[in-house]
């Protein structure tokens, strides 16, 4: 086993990965930074952002605004601290990447240019055409070649965190290419490995999406917080999910059902103005949205298409050159993977898995309970998202936290050696049990469990759920559990760039934070954001007003348990949408 | 259901002198790309079959192959285009096989950041620089390129050749020497001027046919040959 030595090793190189390394480069240089994705940098799921990242820069626009939008948008769920913190520092990171390089839209004048997005008062989404993330991405890779003490291991997958006496010491790698496995031995080690999307069916996620780092942390003692709250977008193409941006609303587009209505209007969004409205309608928050979806789609007022039902998002009155000046990628998309021209036809559109809200428990220093752990981004929860993220709150959630993170790890870098302990023992006890996957003589088909997995998730934990669906997925989840245990038979035993191996270790992280989510919406009686529970219809603050702690619970069941949310100015009080809002002027 | 024969070329390092065929029948319906259909065959028929994926919609790049010695993204190729033909798939040209559809992109990280892709700031302003439509115009179709690698293995010069810097990286070189904030257009025409910068070019222009994203690499190449006589000619009257 080839024995890597490390200050700070971060896992995942997408946006938040990518950042930790660089404040970690920049805040020592002579620590040795490790970056290891199991995919090149510009393959993370960044990449497929659309819409833009939300940082304050308007006249009419304040720190307090996206403070209250964010807490309002995340019903009370949020940490107050942690939001504080964020807002102050989105539009300095926004700022910082363009002093990189990164392609923002202008006004005429040359200024960055800003768009409305859905739940938000002001327009403050900063946007690169709808390529936002790719942009994101690519500027803080190629910015990244800039450090030398940056060492890249791409296309490693992190299979294991090596953690003695609740201080983590290291990671298990395997080399894609190889199979060998690589110890890194580190003071410090940063999880930025995005989402779980993946765990659930018809999603926007990319293929890496398989919350590896919740579950390393998860194995290893850490708590994943608030699980139960998973973000469907509005609006993707039926079948494969891939999504059309909220910009497209935020540009003034509309959602009509199959009578041609804008049924928005019947969910508590209106009234119908004859101009676009902040937070109303269209430009309501996402989890409201979903779930209108939901009621139209029992109703029988959507378009029935060959992929499920759908309701239609029409651009047509935006004209050819703004749709393809803000709103390239999607128009591509929707021509490419729809057969849809959205200059002519309206695209039609449903709800689809996006967004990890909850995640590897975090304070505002993207500490984890465990000494010299951090998470940033999608795979943490530092508690910005509440039980509903706001569109364009995650593009700059990555960078601000993932700079955090990386300084923070670079300060514990700093102090001194922990006692020595025979690390290589833990490590090669690990390559046992992983390579005993390889050997397994019985046992099934790995895209069995896998969909099964996926269709209990979308049955039971889906956009309403209630105890007799989450309770069947529960007990599925555990069956599933126990199956994967008695063995995956694979058909590759080979170890060079043996990708049904890998993904077979990630079935396995999946499998441990689907159950997180399940029995996370089990306990949860109350509805909340984007948990909305049928047979307990109201948000219950004297019961709930609580954070969803996960603990692994070995071969059984996770322990829940609770912890108090911060709150430092906003009490709760009922989410407004609809005609509270300002009229929006689209720029 | 429709069923197509997909043909995939095989090769693992451990067990393999050379490369070979083999061909699976598989069912499709007509919004199936031909990334799904080696999906299929990795879930159903064969786990060991090897391939790269990951946003399945044509925008990180991974999925670059020769589909009947065509240059494409799987993920926005659809069977039923070459139905009720086969179909072949093989890696890209011109690169080393790690295992069947992967190949080596080790080369190709290293062109990219040999070409210093990075803003090199003229100066550094106080907030965000103004830059205006106009000024984005003049890089921006450059910024947009994936890295799926489908213009190296279009380009017969790299297949001769592969110190050629080649057509990724010349149109990333281009984007940051196009863009008004940057400032380090001289330290980028060391590689430029070397003889395997933008004079390695035969002017085929099959790298900007391939281009999923229209980013357009034989412009900046030809453009940057223009640049780099003009760099070889002033020497003489800064001397």
């Amino acid at each position: 086993m080839q024995v890597v030595q490390a200050d700070v090793v971060v896992i995942g190189a997408g946006g938040a990965g990518l950042r930790a390394a660089i404040a970690a480069a920049e805040r020592d240089p002579r620590l040795r930074v490790a970056l290891v994705s199991k995919v090149l940098p510009m393959r993370s799921h960044t990449v497929a952002a659309e819409g833009g990242a939300a940082g304050v820069t308007r006249g009419e626009d304040s720190l307090e605004h996206h403070f209250n939008d964010t807490v309002s948008g995340g019903d009370w769920l949020c940490d107050q601290d942690a939001v504080e913190y964020f807002v102050r520092h989105c539009t300095g990171e926004l700022v910082q990447l363009e002093n990189w390089g990164c392609p923002w839209s202008r006004q005429p004048d040359g200024r960055v240019n800003t768009r409305f997005f859905g739940g938000m008062s002001v327009q403050r989404t900063w946007f690169a055409a709808d390529r936002s993330g790719f942009h994101i991405l690519h500027t803080l890779f190629q910015t990244s070649l800039k450090y030398p003490s940056i060492k890249r291991y791409d296309e490693f997958f992190c299979a294991e965190l090596l953690v003695d006496d609740g201080s983590v010491r290291g990671v298990l790698c395997i080399c894609v290419a190889t199979g060998e496995f690589v110890f890194m031995e580190a003071k410090s080690v940063v999880l930025a490995t995005g989402g779980a999307g993946r765990v659930y069916r018809q999603n926007t996620n990319a293929g890496t999406v398989t919350g590896d780092g919740m579950g390393l942390a998860f194995r290893a003692g850490a708590p994943l917080r608030d699980m139960e709250f998973m973000q469907w977008h509005p609006t993707c193409l039926p079948g494969t999910g891939i999504l059309m941006t909220e910009a497209c609303r935020g540009e003034g587009a509309t959602l009509v059902n199959k009578d041609g209505y804008r049924y928005l209007q019947d969910y508590g969004l209106g009234p119908l103005d004859p101009w676009p409205r902040a937070k109303a309608m269209e430009l309501g928050p996402r989890d409201r949205l979903s779930q209108a979806f939901w009621h139209e789609s029992r109703k029988g007022r959507t378009v029935a298409t060959p992929q499920g039902p759908a309701v239609h998002l029409d651009l047509r009155h935006l004209g050819a050159k703004k749709i393809h000046e803000r709103l390239p990628l999607i128009t591509e998309a929707a021509k490419t993977f729809a057969g849809v021209d959205a200059i002519k036809q309206p695209i039609p559109v449903c709800p689809a898995v996006h967004y990890t809200m909850g995640g590897v428990h975090t304070n505002v220093r993207c500490e984890t309970p465990l000494r010299g752990l951090y998470a940033a981004g999608e795979c943490a929860s530092v508690g910005i998202h509440g039980a509903n993220r706001l569109g364009s709150n995650s593009l700059v959630e990555i960078v601000v936290f993932g700079k955090v993170a990386g300084e923070s790890a670079a300060e514990h870098a700093r102090s001194p050696v922990l006692k020595a302990v025979d690390l290589r023992k833990m490590a090669e006890q690990s390559e046992k049990s992983l390579t005993a996957l390889l050997r397994n003589e019985t046992g099934e088909r790995l895209a069995v469990l896998r969909d099964e997995m996926r269709d209990s998730m979308e049955e039971g934990v889906g956009i309403y759920r209630e105890a007799r669906t989450i309770g069947a997925t529960c007990a599925k989840l555990a069956e599933l559990r126990g199956r994967y245990r008695r063995g995956v038979k694979l058909d590759d035993r080979s170890r060079a760039f043996n990708t049904e191996w890998l993904t077979t270790i990630e079935l396995g992280f999946m499998l441990e934070v689907a159950e997180a989510m399940a029995h996370g919406a089990l306990e949860r009686r109350e509805s909340r954001g984007a948990h909305m529970r049928i047979d307990f219809e109201a948000r219950d603050d004297a019961g709930f007003l609580k954070h969803t702690l996960a603990r692994h619970g070995g071969e059984g069941a996770p322990r829940i348990e609770h912890q108090p949310v911060t709150i430092t100015k906003s009490q709760p009080k009922v989410r407004h949408y609809g005609g509270t809002g300002k009229q929006a002027v689209l720029s | 259901m429709k069923q197509i024969e997909i043909e995939v070329l095989r090769y693992h390092p451990e067990t393999d002198q050379a490369p070979r065929y083999q061909s699976y029948e598989v069912p499709f319906t007509d919004d199936m790309s031909v990334l799904q259909g080696l999906q299929y065959i990795k879930d159903r028929l064969d786990g060991s079959l090897t391939f790269r994926w990951s946003c399945r919609m044509a925008i990180c790049g991974s999925c670059g192959q020769m589909v009947n010695g065509v240059l494409k993204l799987g993920c926005e190729t659809f069977l039923r285009d070459y139905h009720p033909g086969k179909i072949r798939v093989e890696p890209l040209s011109h690169f080393p096989i790690v295992r069947d559809l992967a190949i080596d992109q080790g080369d190709f990280l290293k062109k990219l950041e040999s070409v210093k892709p990075y803003l090199i700031p003229r100066e550094t302003p106080k907030g965000t620089h103004l830059q205006t439509p106009q000024q984005m115009d003049e890089y921006y179709q450059y910024s947009k390129c994936i890295n799926c690698q489908l213009c190296y293995a279009a380009c017969p010069q790299y297949g001769l050749n592969d110190k050629f810097t080649g057509p990724a990286a010349i149109a990333l070189l281009h984007r940051y020497n196009a863009d008004s904030r940057d400032g380090g257009k001289a330290e980028r025409m060391q590689v430029l001027n070397a003889e395997d910068g933008v004079w390695g070019c035969t002017l085929v222009g099959y790298c900007s046919e391939v281009c999923p994203k229209e980013v357009d690499p034989a412009r900046a190449v030809n453009q940057n040959k223009i640049n780099s006589t003009k760099d070889y000619f002033l020497r003489f009257f800064r001397k």
